[in-house]
């Protein structure tokens, strides 16, 4: 089925970002100095399990920035004219559809085959009683809602026998592949992998990727049946929606400090190499800029968004584009409340390597300046970008939703994790508690958080000499 | 010192002015008081005169930079610019939208701020600090390793889920203290047990881990190592001679957060309902009130350079080898 691709703002960013990611990474492969610290990190145990992990949220992330209008249905026949439907849609979207629509009335608990809420039932005989009415979809297959528990328990079974089968064969696959190069036999690999003994520590990749995989199966066979995190006030599925947060976590933490950078690095290593006026214009914007309170700046920017996008509605086409013009300037506006901080790790860095002697050399020799600040100061700064951008990542993703809070976060019809504790947040005062949206957002935030965290840390470990001896 | 303090006083203020223009620009420049106007009355269906009556009553009926109107001087002083932005230098924060003077609302508001801020700093530091010692007694041991996941483990969880548990634990499983609010005077201590515990519980995932690198910094030094061959027990080296060495960049990290101490926490203040500057700022930005937000982002650079200062000054005072010149 044809289909016509979109491509939003933050979707450009991030094919930006994946290849500049590829293309560093096939450099930092042919430069020892940047292959040996990764190298540190691949044979980490705790960095390869939460590589794993980041790599399954960034894969949904991925998903979910593929955007496509779908044609409309009634005009499939005459290819000529085709015209496509409104709505804006993902791979996930797609892929998800059964989740996506099957939308019931209100609040449901996960598992439940019946609405949170007592409405009045018409009965058959004409009588109206209180009662809970049933769900439309969650649980509506069973015949008796009392085989309910069986039921999950075989679904949930058929899911991760369904997870093992994927996963074995990606174990046998990776371990042939590696059995031939080395010239092993399939076994002898198996083996060796199992005790431990590979350099990359196989055993914790697999397990991990055992986990999710699992995980994602047994998950994904039931949320077909049930709601398995429940529903919320309008009866969108939870889980949904905290998968469709992954990309907006994911774009915020990653974006925010691609669309600093440029700015961050070259006026860092210009005011550190050229010091002088340059240093003194370049320290005094800085800390002008930090002076500011963060949360102000970035309040008095969305704020100024609001009216501009108020006055100029005509300007969107669509709601979804609107959402993501906000987010894209929301990343904007963190990262010019974030970059002083890289930049001033890398004037620090470059005020000591003009003083090194290559670079006195190049000096001497009459390149010109720019051309050492390309070919000398900024390869040799490279790793402390990629520093920060781990390490600031986790900050980013915490700090969504802190202002999706205060309402100046992403735009209110996104799914975000902020949007979803926000949102939430009220109906804890509700006897008895509807607590799933909270626990979806705290399930998927504290995942993604706590594996970028700890990577974070091998990372800086790898990299950062000086710590290197202290552990 | 006077010297060197002087010449940092007279250093912050191109940096106000360049803070000052950047909000008159995101405010005045960028959207128009035309806009503004339109915004409050009510996005579409507004006349003129209602947006020229609005630009009246709140004061921003005037020109941006040059009156040409005007006699003389007032030229530059009938301005939008210099009735906004030049009087924030006296600290004459004008009125808000809503008519209320900012000043007094700031100098009112303050205090509960103050209550809720120095209480989670001072107990915050003080147990991050104990935390902290107590981990790197017990360096490279099982106890580390599980402190140190533990930590990482709260570090990672957002601040929002532990006021949220905290309020439905504390005040609606267990009804311990109020759930929000705020009293006057001693009577307010109930209402600031449970901000103080959650503010405690949230800052000691990155809080504690910092200062356990700092200690571990400070233990593979060569004075720690003389410390020990002259016999002195653990105890003694770690408390008498790294927590005194270590105290140097703890002390300036709590410096420079001093004075922003004032600006209160936004979170916090707006979930338990106190009525402090942070929930001051929450409003203001939810009301839209462009006057107190523009009052609150100079207070916050002149405390954000106060803070500043205020380090370079306790670095003199707690280490003899810095001089200021």
């Amino acid at each position: 089925m044809p289909v016509m691709p979109v491509i939003l703002w933050t979707d450009a960013l991030v094919f930006l970002l994946l290849a500049i990611g590829l293309g560093f990474a096939l450099y930092a492969s042919r430069h020892e100095h940047l292959r040996a610290p990764w190298r540190r990190v691949a044979r980490s145990r705790v960095g390869m399990c939460t590589l794993v992990v980041l790599a399954c949220y960034c894969l949904i992330g991925v998903l979910d920035t593929i955007h496509f209008r779908l044609p409309l249905a009634d005009q499939v026949s005459q290819p000529a004219g085709r015209q496509f439907g409104p709505e804006v849609l993902s791979l996930l979207d797609a892929w998800a559809t059964p989740l996506r629509q099957r939308q019931e009335k209100t609040y449901s608990a996960p598992f439940a085959t019946h609405l949170f809420v007592k409405e009045a039932i018409t009965q058959p005989d004409g009588s109206v009683i209180r009662d809970y009415p049933p769900l439309r979809y969650g649980g509506q297959h069973l015949k008796d809602p009392s085989q309910r528990g069986w039921d999950i328990v075989a679904t949930a079974l058929r899911g991760l026998i369904g997870g093992l089968a994927v996963w074995g064969s990606i174990v046998a696959a990776i371990l042939w592949r590696k059995a031939r190069r080395r010239g092993l036999t399939l076994s002898v690999m198996f083996a060796q992998a199992r005790a431990a003994r590979t350099e990359v520590p196989w055993r914790t990749v697999l397990g991990t990727l055992a986990a999710m995989l699992v995980l994602g199966f047994v998950a994904g066979t039931l949320a077909l049946k049930y709601h398995i995190l429940g529903t919320d006030k309008v009866g969108e599925d939870v889980f949904f929606q905290a998968l469709k947060s992954i990309r907006t976590g994911l774009v915020i933490g990653t974006l925010t400090t691609l669309v600093m950078l440029p700015a961050a690095v070259l006026l860092g290593i210009m005011a550190g190499y050229f010091r002088g006026w340059v240093d003194d214009i370049i320290q005094y914007l800085y800390t002008t800029l930090n002076a500011i309170p963060g949360v102000l700046l970035i309040a008095a920017a969305i704020l100024m968004l609001q009216v501009y996008m108020a006055n100029h509605a005509e300007a969107f086409e669509s709601l979804v584009q609107r959402a993501d013009l906000r987010l894209l300037f929301l990343c904007l506006i963190l990262g010019v409340t974030s970059w002083t901080g890289l930049c001033r790790l890398l004037r620090g860095e470059a005020l000591k390597l003009r003083e090194a002697d290559y670079v006195q050399a190049s000096v001497a020799l009459g390149v010109g300046h720019f051309a050492i600040l390309g070919r000398h100061i900024l390869p040799n700064v490279l790793h402390i970008v990629m520093i920060t951008l781990v390490l600031d990542f986790s900050g980013l993703v915490l700090a969504e939703a802190v202002l999706s809070y205060v309402n100046i976060g992403v735009d209110p019809t996104m799914n975000s994790w902020g949007n979803m504790i926000n949102s939430a947040r009220l109906e804890l005062a509700r006897d008895p508690v509807v607590w799933w949206s909270l626990a979806a957002a705290f399930l998927f935030m504290f995942t993604l958080v706590l594996a970028a965290n700890l990577f974070a840390d091998v990372v800086r470990d790898a990299f950062d000499p000086r710590l290197r001896g202290a552990r | 010192m006077t010297a060197y303090i002087l010449r940092r006083l007279l250093y912050a203020i191109p940096i106000l002015i360049g803070v000052n223009l950047l909000t008159f620009v995101l405010f005045f420049v960028l959207n128009t008081p035309d806009e503004m106007a339109r915004m409050q009355l009510g996005e579409k269906r507004v006349t003129a005169a209602a947006i020229a009556n609005w630009k009246r009553e709140h004061g921003y009926d005037q020109p941006l930079l040059f009156n040409e109107a005007a006699p003389g001087l007032a030229k530059v002083t009938q301005t939008i610019f210099f009735q906004r932005s030049v009087k924030l230098f006296a600290f004459d924060f004008g009125s808000s939208d809503n008519g209320r003077a900012i000043g007094y609302d700031i100098s009112q508001r303050m205090w509960p701020s103050l209550a809720i801020a120095v209480p989670v700093l001072l107990v915050g530091l003080a147990l991050n600090v104990s935390l902290a010692l107590f981990i790197v007694f017990f360096r490279a041991t099982y106890l580390d390793l599980g402190a140190v996941v533990l930590l990482v483990a709260m570090m990672s969880i957002s601040g929002l889920f532990y006021i949220i548990g905290g309020q439905f634990l504390l005040s609606k499983l267990f009804h311990l203290v109020p759930i929000s609010g705020y009293d006057t005077g001693w009577n307010a201590w109930k209402f600031l047990i449970l901000p103080v515990i959650v503010g405690f519980i949230g800052g000691v995932g990155s809080g504690a881990r910092w200062y356990r690198t700092l200690f571990l910094e400070e233990v593979s030094k060569d004075y720690v190592r003389t410390a020990r061959a002259k016999g002195l027990t653990e105890r003694r080296v770690l408390f008498r001679h790294i927590l005194g060495n270590a105290l140097i960049p703890i002390l300036t990290g709590v410096v420079v957060v001093l004075p922003l101490l004032f600006m209160g926490s936004l979170i916090t203040e707006s979930f338990f309902g106190i009525p402090g500057l942070g929930s001051y700022t929450i409003d203001a930005i939810s009301n839209q009130d462009f006057a107190i937000v523009r009052a609150m982002v100079f207070l916050g650079a002149v405390l954000y350079i106060l803070g500043l200062i205020l380090t370079d000054i306790s670095y003199t005072l707690v280490d003899p080898r810095v001089r200021l010149q």
